[in-house]
């Protein structure tokens, strides 16, 4: 079957600091990423702060021009679409975000955020107070806050909206950009659940991005781990057990709320690299506990195995 | 309206009160300047001219016997009309400038932004005499001179407005639902950047009434007969020993009306909490 979006060496340059007698800076905050995301699947992208995985999510929606390299949504490159045939498309995409508080206008009342979408997309709702209740009903939300505004709503209410203001298009693919990080632990559980539901319900996918690798190995069907732009490692099945040093190194830093089960965590040493000066070896090469003269001076290319798990690394472990 | 029952709100603190009821009763003056004036501000009487204050004539009487308390409700009339003419303009431009500059940046906002910089670094009175010298003299040109010597302030305001407000969530959001530019900038960045430009409009009328006043005084605002706060004063000048009266009521006129203005914007700030917003240009 067809992936439903699709990949090609997606790349993203950042220009910093072009100014009076400042040389011009440029950061790859994505670099060469190929992935296909299958229809109905939860996909999951991790990596620390930094690592591109937001940059990804808005290169996907087209919310940034790719520096090179190609998305492809059903079938068509969305990066040569004219700009009202990019409008029309925008229905079958959305994207949920990090940040409730700030994603509504403080000016407009929850209804009207949430019938938003028709308005831009001109799009005449026969009821339209009946499907606000419908999708206000389908994400939890009381009808009755229709006439609120955002700050009388609470940060796990606000996401909400926002997960409806996305549903409201009837799309196919959501973007969901760490949408239960700013939010309390037992309400990100509440959160997850409604996202859970409603990928089932309504046959949606999901590409979804986090910092939380114990969340995504929950919640995704499969797993991608970001490192300074690039894709190290991709998991078949979220359950996976991660070969690269940094995916382990990552799925180590996982609080244990056990005290019976914690382990010693296997502290990373070494610095980041500065993303606008890569080396030409490995990325993660300067942190890595296995790294060798080889990772100094070559960068490994992502391989895939038999059964579908790509890494890229001279050492995978285990 | 709750922008309406806010305005009552503020109207019902000491400071709203006192300069609303000011501002209540020049906007009447201006608005039915012939059937509150006494007399007919033109209609000269020479043998009764330097009249002082008395119960026929308020006021007192000009150089050409002419009413001055008619006049001075009449000047309430070319006072305002220019001075918020003006600032209308310069308010709907500066902000167009503004909102353009900070929404598009690049180019574009380079050129408005050295462009306003520049002006900006000139005293306004200077940017009217100049515009004045240009395009001639007149009430169609004072106002256009007042709204370009302002048009600086709104655009610098606007444009640090819709600057910091274009990196909100809410902003990308709306791309992200197909929005093109003119919903982002007309549906959610100008209705969020309005608040602190109309009070700074507000406020810059004030400024705008005295320079409409200083240049009336030149003799380069609305032309007599038509009465003009600064003319008015102008023409006192010649009499301040004979008749003081001629110079001192404008003169109040005009200081009550813009210290009416100026209470009732902080009051107006205050009430909205914009301080620090109004402060960001």
């Amino acid at each position: 079957m067809t992936p439903l979006v699709s990949l090609k060496g997606l790349t993203r340059d950042f220009a910093s600091g072009s100014g009076f007698l400042k040389p011009r800076r440029v950061m790859r905050a994505v670099d060469d990423v190929t992935l296909d995301i299958p229809r109905g699947s939860v996909t999951g992208v991790v990596g620390e702060s930094g690592c591109g995985k937001s940059t990804l999510g808005r290169l996907v929606l087209r919310l940034l021009a790719a520096t090179s390299g190609s998305v492809t949504y059903d079938g068509a490159d969305i990066g040569s679409l004219p700009p009202a045939a990019l409008r029309a498309m925008r229905r079958n995409m959305q994207m949920v975000f990090q940040d409730p508080y700030s994603a509504i206008d403080p000016r407009y009342t929850i209804g009207r955020a949430v019938m938003e979408p028709y308005q831009v997309q001109r799009i005449a709702v026969l009821d339209p107070k009946a499907r606000l209740a419908e999708l206000m009903a389908m994400v939890g939300l009381n009808p009755g806050l229709a006439a609120s505004y955002p700050h009388q709503l609470s940060g796990g209410q606000k996401q909400r909206v926002g997960i409806a203001r996305a549903l409201a298009l009837n799309p196919a693919f959501l973007v969901l950009d760490e949408p239960t990080a700013s939010l309390d632990v037992s309400i990100q559980a509440q959160i997850i659940g409604l996202l859970e539901g409603l990928q089932r319900d309504l046959g949606l996918t999901y590409l979804f991005i986090s910092h939380d690798l114990s969340l995504v190995r929950y919640f995704c069907d499969r797993v991608v781990v970001m490192y300074l732009g690039r894709v190290v490692e991709v998991l078949p099945q979220a359950r996976a057990t991660p070969r690269h040093p940094y995916a382990r190194a990552l799925m180590n830093s996982h609080f244990e709320p056990d005290p019976a089960r914690r382990k010693t965590v296997q502290m990373l040493r070494g610095v980041i690299p500065s993303p606008f000066n890569l080396p030409p070896g490995c990325a993660f090469a300067a942190r890595c506990p296995a790294a060798t003269a080889l990772c100094q001076t070559d960068r490994p290319a992502l391989v895939t195995g038999t059964d579908g798990h790509q890494i890229a690394c001279h050492h995978p472990q285990g | 309206m709750s922008a309406l029952r806010f305005l009552w709100g503020v109207a019902r603190t000491p400071r709203g009160a006192v300069s609303a009821a000011v501002l209540v009763l020049v906007i009447l003056c201006a608005l039915f300047a012939p059937w509150l004036a006494p007399y007919d501000y033109a209609i000269q009487n020479l043998p009764g001219a330097n009249t002082s204050p008395n119960a026929a004539h308020w006021m007192g009487t000009d150089e050409f016997g002419r009413d001055l308390m008619s006049r001075i409700i009449h000047g309430a009339r070319t006072s305002l009309s220019v001075a918020i003419t003006a600032i209308g303009i310069s308010v709907v431009a500066g902000m167009t400038l503004g909102a353009m500059a900070g929404y598009f940046g690049g180019i574009f906002d380079r050129v408005v932004t050295a462009v306003v910089d520049l002006t900006w670094s000139f005293p306004e009175i200077l940017i009217a005499l100049l515009l004045i010298a240009i395009i001639g003299t007149g009430t169609e040109s004072i106002i256009i001179a007042i709204a370009i010597a302002y048009l600086a302030q709104f655009t610098r305001l606007t444009r640090a407005q819709v600057m910091a407000l274009r990196s909100e969530t809410y902003v990308e959001a709306t791309v992200n639902l197909g929005a093109g530019h003119a919903h982002v900038i007309f549906r959610h960045l100008l209705p969020n950047a309005i608040t602190p430009v109309i009070v700074a409009g507000m406020l810059a009328t004030g400024d705008a009434i005295i320079l409409e006043a200083t240049l009336g005084f030149f003799g380069l605002g609305a032309q007599p007969p038509t009465p003009s706060w600064g003319a008015m004063m102008s023409s006192g000048t010649a009499q301040i020993f004979i008749a003081p009266w001629i110079i001192l009521f404008p003169g109040a006129a005009i200081a009550v009306t813009v210290i009416a203005i100026n209470l009732f914007g902080d009051a107006l700030i205050d009430a909205l909490d914009i301080r620090n917003r109004l402060r960001e240009v």
